[in-house]
């Protein structure tokens, strides 16, 4: 009865919310163009013989990222709130759109022929990558944090399926299994912070929450939601001491999506951690996220030290990275922010390359992953071997690689911010994460190669997905100013500061 | 005409063999195309190289052929480069050193023989780099460069446990190096340059906040890089590992010229930079060095191989390069550079007779030789022109270094220079003894009779080591008198010191 008696008001409600207009889709173009072409995959799916399906799905899929990516181009163009304020288009969700439907396209690329190798179902597969895209896409223009939630979730249940599309192994069912109750029992974490923050502040809306939290006294509640949110984020970006999953997870994924899990959802998760963290100028936030960093770092360089399998050291190195990454977070926001928006770019582009090369070596069933199998691949792969060896000197961080340039960003702004402390662990834990690495590399070139490993040939579209990672890498290395002026452009824009005064007043204002 | 060239031809002689390591990519696997191909290369920059010190100028304390292009603006990078009297010979080392090692590894390697061009060229590059650039990122740009592919030279190409010795060559010098990039980051942090010229000065008016206090970690920060590439006692035991397990024109490149980027780097940047620091820590260094130089000489005595034993003795020599270095008189200084490059050419042109040695014989224990210099007469004078260059003896290009550092120990602290002195002892023991007992009485071993002698290819890469080591003897002062100024020149710093301390 009373749910009738209120249905007039209600109405009247509804029709005062002024509809979207048409420039505000134009501001979800890229989420738009991904879900028809999701939409599209899985209608064509069951038209085609599933035996042939591969190419042409992979084909459709391809073309809905590239359309998606182009269409980021006429978000631009646009920039504002839409969708009541709960979506906003600026340079930094642009950036971050940009970054995401380009991993996936690669990601896409390097699963056009593995799909075949491994027999595996192409329809789902293309779909959900697609989906979950949007999701990531939405995350980093998301202003409301219940759509953030929403957008964590599209994002993150798209993965935890395509973690598991192995089937036939034990292993990839487990690393779904794994990543869906751990990501949901994190999510929950975030979800309870949402909430928490919403009793501190009365609104869940980026802005407000800052206008609220910067005018008068912090409530405690305040800090324990910044320290809920913190947890669910630091499972999704893989940071210690929420980072137990990870190595299981990649071990049993298939290798194109642990290249996509490893920096797509994490580079919206970052995106999601710089709204949080600077726009929000969360209380507290110094200490968590030094202690994360000097964690993530050290727990991931010293578990990767004794790693057999390549999947699980690249797993423990993503932890280290993700350290890495956090140390941009504990320093001055105008700082903090592109470096750590550099970097995540920089470890896209090495990391789903490293992907792909691994995906190929894998062969059927992902057999050849340990690190004995990789013996003497220089002599039977020089190209692609050399491919790796390049993505691997970009982890370690050294010249003429995105890789370091990403590193010394990130810690020339942390020693700006006088982190003096922090910079050292990192210096030293890049030090110790060049000698795994390095073993990789002696595998392969200093080891006579083992007969009974197969080496089919590259096929072209793993090669063109190498080689935009390759090109990538070698570009972030060597001429990084512009993407890093993007990246400070969009931080910038981010954090309310204009162009023109000069950053440094603020002294970490999280300490 | 030829002066049009100048603002380019550093980087013309830098990328050179960068771009001929990428043209090599992309040929065919005709390996006889691919090393004449090098040697081309090789030998056109070196032809580029000669061009430096020609037109140094009048005043070689100067940087010159600077080019000072903005590279990135934010972090402020700059693509500057310049040479003094210093790095110019440094760079000509290297560029007179890569030719040789191409023909020296003509026939030593046999399979990827692609990848082996590929990677020397790219590490020449990157060898050049590191003497020409002046903004320290830059610096650390090419410093980092050399070590992938040294590290692969000496894990795809080096002998027994070559995987190993790469393994600690690239973790040694990389953990080494991450301190010097910290120190670097801070400069960068407090002064907004990565600018040598602009740091020195800025260091020197004292307008960098809290130099004072971070200077002395800072200095440290430089010098641990350094020292282990020089290597210093007790830095060193990646040396001997790395230079017996190398290919020849590995340990060639590393010896000749991968230990120098050390004791430049100490030269341009710790004395540069940190004057004060240099002078308060030089106590401790030259002890350091001085270990090095007995230690390095006692144990190259006891070696049993002969590569080993090249290794030691560079421990030795560029304990006295340290000597010299932290003497800070002009003398010591000369001298440390004119053993840094006479070093190179001296060991370099042992490697490679070690390695011509192994070609043939599968084997550098000195005990397996003995009376070669009845089947290989040519050898065994070449042998010993070298050997000799390296002891010290007059006319060649060792003795002039090692004696002017030794009178620059003296200037500074007579205790210094005496126990220096006995280092060349040490040196002229050990070369040859080692020499006696590989050449001399009779061929003990029958495979070793009918061992060939020298062909045109290997004096083609001996003879022009062996030339120029005589003519830096007789001629010394074609190379000192540009080294001298730019000495004098990193010296004033300390020179005002010195009239500071008398003056109160």
């Amino acid at each position: 009865m009373t749910a009738i008696t209120h249905l007039p008001a209600l109405l009247a409600q509804t029709l005062a919310i002024t509809p979207p207009t048409g420039s505000e889709y134009i501001r979800i173009l890229p989420e738009l163009v991904l879900s028809f072409f999701g939409i599209v995959i899985m209608i064509v799916d069951p038209l085609l013989d599933e035996d042939r399906s591969h190419k042409s799905l992979g084909a459709i899929a391809l073309i809905g990222a590239l359309a998606a990516l182009v269409s980021t181009f006429f978000m631009a163009q646009d920039p504002g709130n839409a969708f009541w304020n709960m979506v906003r288009v600026e340079g930094f969700s642009v950036f971050f759109h940009a970054l995401v439907i380009a991993i996936s396209a690669v990601v896409i690329l390097a699963s056009y022929e593995y799909m075949a190798v491994q027999r595996i179902r192409a329809g789902e597969y293309y779909g959900l990558i697609l989906f979950g895209t949007v999701g990531m896409c939405l995350m980093s223009s998301a202003v409301e944090l219940v759509l953030i939630f929403i957008a964590l979730e599209i994002s993150s249940i798209s993965t935890y399926i395509l973690a598991g599309f192995r089937r036939r192994e034990a292993a990839s069912s487990e690393s779904s299994l794994k990543y869906f109750l751990l990501g949901s029992f994190a999510t929950a974490f975030f979800l309870y912070g949402v909430a928490m923050i919403f009793g501190a502040t009365g609104s869940t809306n980026i802005d407000k929450i800052a206008s609220s939290l910067a005018s008068g006294s912090v409530p405690m509640l305040a800090y324990v939601a910044m320290g809920l949110m913190f947890v669910g984020l630091g499972f999704k970006v893989a940071s210690a001491p929420f980072h137990v999953w990870t190595p299981d997870v990649y071990e049993g994924a298939p290798a194109p999506i642990v290249g996509l899990m490893s920096t797509g959802p994490k580079a919206a998760a970052f995106a999601v951690l710089l709204r949080v963290m600077f726009e929000i100028n969360a209380p507290g936030r110094f200490w968590l996220l030094w202690v994360s960093a000097a964690l993530s770092m050290t727990i991931g360089n010293l578990g990767a030290l004794v790693q057999d399998n390549i999947k699980r050291l690249l797993a423990y190195s993503s932890i280290a990275h993700a350290g890495y990454l956090l140390v941009a977070f504990t320093a001055q926001p105008e700082l903090g922010t592109s470096a750590a928006m550099f970097y995540t770019v920089s470890y896209a582009a090495m990391n789903v390359g490293a992907f792909a090369v691994v995906s190929h070596f894998g062969n059927v069933g992902e057999k050849y992953v340990t690190l004995e199998d990789y013996a003497g691949l220089g002599k039977r792969y020089p190209a692609l071997a050399a491919a790796l060896t390049f993505f691997l000197i970009s982890l370690i961080g050294i010249p003429i690689t995105g890789g370091f340039f990403a590193k010394f960003y990130v810690f020339s702004a942390a020693l700006q911010s006088d982190l003096v402390w922090l910079t050292i662990i990192g210096v030293l834990n890049s030090a110790i994460g060049a000698y795994y690495y390095l073993r990789v590399i002696v595998m392969m070139y200093m080891r006579e190669p083992r007969a009974d490993v197969p080496c089919p040939p590259v096929p072209a579209a793993t090669w063109l997905a190498v080689a935009v990672c390759l090109i990538a890498t070698f570009y972030l290395g060597v001429l990084p100013g512009r993407v890093l002026r993007k990246a400070t452009d969009a931080g910038m824009g981010m954090l309310h500061i204009s162009q023109n005064t000069t950053p440094g007043a603020t002294v970490a204002s999280g300490q | 005409m030829i002066s049009a060239l100048n603002p380019y031809i550093l980087t013309l002689v830098t990328f050179i063999p960068l771009a001929g390591g990428l043209l090599l990519m992309f040929f065919p696997r005709r390996d006889r195309d691919i090393k004449v191909f090098s040697l081309v290369i090789s030998l056109l920059a070196f032809v580029a190289s000669l061009h430096l010190p020609v037109h140094l100028g009048s005043d070689p304390s100067l940087f010159k052929f600077e080019i000072d292009k903005a590279w990135i603006a934010s972090p402020n990078i700059h693509y500057h480069m310049g040479v003094d009297g210093i790095s110019v010979w440094l760079i000509v080392l290297t560029t007179f050193l890569t030719p040789l090692c191409v023909l020296i590894s003509w026939t030593s390697i046999h399979e990827r023989v692609k990848e082996f061009f590929i990677l020397l060229l790219i590490l020449e590059t990157a060898l050049i780099g590191v003497f020409t650039a002046l903004d320290l990122f830059l610096f650390y740009f090419f410093w980092e460069a050399t070590l992938i592919p040294m590290a692969l030279l000496i894990g795809m190409y080096g002998h027994g446990r070559r995987v190993y010795a790469a393994v600690k060559f690239f973790l040694y010098t990389m953990v080494a190096s991450v301190f010097m990039l910290a120190a670097i980051l801070w400069l960068y942090a407090k002064t907004g340059s990565f600018d040598f010229v602009v740091l020195q000065n800025a260091i020197r008016a004292g307008s960098v906040p809290g130099f004072v206090a971070a200077a002395q970690w800072l200095f440290l920060g430089f010098f641990v890089a350094f020292a282990v590439k020089v290597p210093l006692f007790p830095l060193h035991t990646w040396l001997p590992d790395a230079h017996v397990e190398a290919p020849t024109a590995g340990s060639v490149l590393l010896a000749g010229v991968l230990l120098k980027m050390g004791t430049y780097g100490m030269l341009r940047f710790d004395l540069g930079l940190f004057p004060d620091q240099s002078r308060s820590n030089a106590p401790w260094i030259i002890v350091l060095a001085l270990i090095g130089i007995i230690y390095g000489g006692l144990v190259s005595l006891v070696q049993p191989n002969m590569k080993k034993l090249i290794a030691y003795s560079s421990v030795s020599h560029l304990g006295f390069v340290v000597l010299g270095i932290f003497s800070f008189n002009p003398a010591g200084l000369d001298g440390a550079v004119f053993v840094m490059l006479a070093h190179g050419i001296a060991t370099g042109g042992l490697f490679m007779l070690a390695g011509l040695l192994y070609e043939r014989r599968h084997t550098y224990e000195i005990s397996d030789f003995g009376g070669l210099a009845t089947p290989m007469p040519k050898y065994a004078a070449s042998f010993l022109f070298i050997v000799l260059a390296s002891v010290g003896l007059p006319m060649l290009n060792g003795f002039i270094g090692e004696f002017l550092v030794l009178s620059g120990a003296f200037q500074a602290r007579p205790i210094y220079g005496i126990l220096a002195a006995t280092g060349v002892i040490w040196s002229a023991c050990y070369l040859l003894w080692m020499y006696q007992r590989v050449f001399f009485g009779k061929v003990r071993n029958d495979v070793n009779s009918t061992l060939p002698d020298l062909n045109t290819r290997e004096k083609a890469a001996l003879w022009p080591a062996a030339a120029i080591a005589l003519l830096m003897g007789v001629a010394p002062l074609i190379w000192l008198s540009s080294i001298d100024p730019a000495v004098q020149s990193a010296l004033q710093p300390f020179a005002q010191l010195a009239a500071k301390v008398v003056g109160q």
